[in-house]
């Protein structure tokens, strides 16, 4: 007998089917919708013994707030996280493949996987969808060499910088870092220079905003990531109430529906024994 | 709308087309109630454009007399040179009339003056707010070529779009039953502004910093300032 139907699975991959539709509906007027961007702050410092990753938490649809508390500082490995900007999607998806690749290869090689592997995974992978993955990353992590950040963009360049920043909100963070970043600070100083920098992205950048989250990888594998380390902006407070008496809708039709319930009982056999739940 | 590119038989190889956008969104939200006697218009403080903020403190509102004021975003440079030309012209009526400009003049003049810019117009949001002859609270609304509509509520600029339906539901009390249909006080227009525009900062990117209100009474016109959210 033959199994195909069972054995054709949806190919791997990305799935192109509905490119030459979207072509012609487009063509015809049609408006798409638009994917989820986050006009985001992100920045990546060396210290003394590890590296922090930064990210504000505002993301946008045009010029509206989509979320005022998304995470931006994604897992990739123990020893590594990446912070993403630019489409929220891609940000996540690209994060979350390459980190499911490296832990492949921790378990394959059973060694600490070197940050330069992660970002030579995704640089490849950015780099083969020749900037359509709309994702602008911070890498940061240590390994047997020490702590690394890199800057990877869209379309799968890198550069390996002791504080980068990227976002719509980079030049306000990156002014922070110029003026006050220098070899081999201290953790306390470290995160307060970054918590610096993102809220510069977050008052000065329209794009960015609501609060700031760090993640500090430090050079003896130890991780901390401190997920809403200030709220920066508090919510405005309301006044009155808006809470509407009960009644406030006008009821236009009611229908009632009687249903007729008969009952039987059935005695169930006591020989039966009950299902073991401990 | 229809541009040269829809048109690929009038297209002439080699030709390059240069095109210049006169217009910038420096964004901004402005909220106006009238009550019986009085009326109430605010705008948020903050001036931006595309991502930056220029500004946290601009004054968006213009007096034009003890009785009217108005309130507009938009592109600034078009709302300074409208607000001018207004001032200009109601002094005009002043001069020849010897009498001030009501606010119901005001407004049609407002009309008026936009649509003679139909094919290039004044990009702005405009609300107008004051008292008018029967010393009766009253707010106006436009589009940017010169429709105008008198009202008791209206929201305006970036974040217009959020707050109208809430004044409809707080303010206009629309879709409800059993609701009593009273003036309302003017405390608690004053709380709905403050409230509506407290939301729109959370939502609206070019929506915040602060707000400032005038209140306008049979006795003059108050200013008064509140924070909002900086990020």
């Amino acid at each position: 007998m033959k199994i195909d139907i069972a054995t054709e699975g949806p190919s791997n991959g990305f799935n192109f089917d509905n490119c030459a539709r979207n072509a012609m509906l487009q063509k015809n007027g049609f408006v798409c919708p638009t994917a989820v961007k986050t006009g985001t702050t992100i920045v990546g410092i060396v210290f003394n013994d590890g590296v922090i990753l930064g990210a504000d938490t505002r993301a946008t649809e045009g010029p509206i707030v989509a979320s005022k508390n998304c995470e931006k500082i994604h897992y990739l490995a123990k020893n590594m996280y990446c912070c993403g900007a630019g489409t929220a999607a891609d940000t996540e998806m690209t994060t979350s493949m390459i980190s499911s690749q490296l832990e492949l290869h921790r378990l394959n090689t059973g060694r600490v996987v070197p940050v330069e592997t992660a970002n030579t995974l995704l640089k490849q992978m950015l780099f083969r969808y020749q900037g359509y993955i709309g994702a602008a990353l911070i890498l940061g992590g240590v390994d047997s060499t020490g702590p690394h950040v890199y800057t990877i963009h869209p379309h799968g360049s890198t550069q390996i910088s002791p504080y980068t920043t990227m976002g719509s909100g980079s030049l306000a963070a990156m002014s922070v870092f110029e003026a006050r970043w220098k070899e081999g600070m201290s953790e306390e100083d470290g995160k307060k220079l970054v918590r610096d920098a993102i809220a510069a992205g977050i008052f000065n950048d329209l794009g960015s905003g609501s609060n700031v989250d760090l993640c500090v990888i430090r050079k003896n594998y130890t991780t901390e990531y401190l997920r809403g380390y200030e709220y920066a902006n508090l919510k405005g407070v309301r006044e009155l109430s808006y809470d509407f008496p009960k009644g406030t809708t006008a009821v236009l039709k009611t229908n009632v529906k009687r249903f007729e319930i008969t009952e039987t009982i059935r005695p169930i056999d006591s020989g039966s024994v009950p299902m073991e739940t401990a | 709308m229809l541009s040269i590119e829809d048109f690929p038989e009038y297209q002439i190889p080699g030709a390059k087309q240069v095109r210049f956008n006169p217009y910038e969104s420096n964004g901004g939200s402005v909220v106006a109630i009238a009550g019986d006697d009085y009326a109430i218009i605010a705008a948020d403080t903050r001036l931006s454009s595309g991502y930056s903020i220029h500004t946290r403190h601009q004054d968006k509102s213009f007096k034009l007399s003890e009785k009217t004021v108005l309130a507009s975003t938009g592109c600034w440079c078009d709302t300074l040179s409208l607000a001018s030309l207004i001032k200009a012209r109601m002094q005009m009526y002043e001069h020849l009339h010897n009498k001030k400009m009501s606010t119901t003049a005001v407004a049609q003049m407002l009309s008026i003056l936009m649509y003679n810019r139909r094919f290039f117009p004044y990009y702005v949001s405009n609300v107008l707010a004051g008292i008018d002859e029967n010393g009766e609270g009253v707010v106006y609304s436009y589009d940017p070529i010169g429709h105008c509509e008198r009202k008791k509520y209206s929201a305006g600029g970036t974040a217009g779009p959020l707050l109208q339906p809430v004044l409809d539901s707080q303010v206009g009390l629309k879709n409800q039953v059993g609701v009593e249909r009273s003036p309302i006080p003017m405390e608690r227009a004053k709380a709905i502004i403050r409230d509506t525009l407290i939301s729109a900062a959370e939502r609206d990117i070019y929506t915040g910093d602060g707000v400032i209100f005038n209140i306008i009474t049979k006795d003059g016109i108050k200013q008064e300032r509140i924070d909002l959210r900086k990020d």
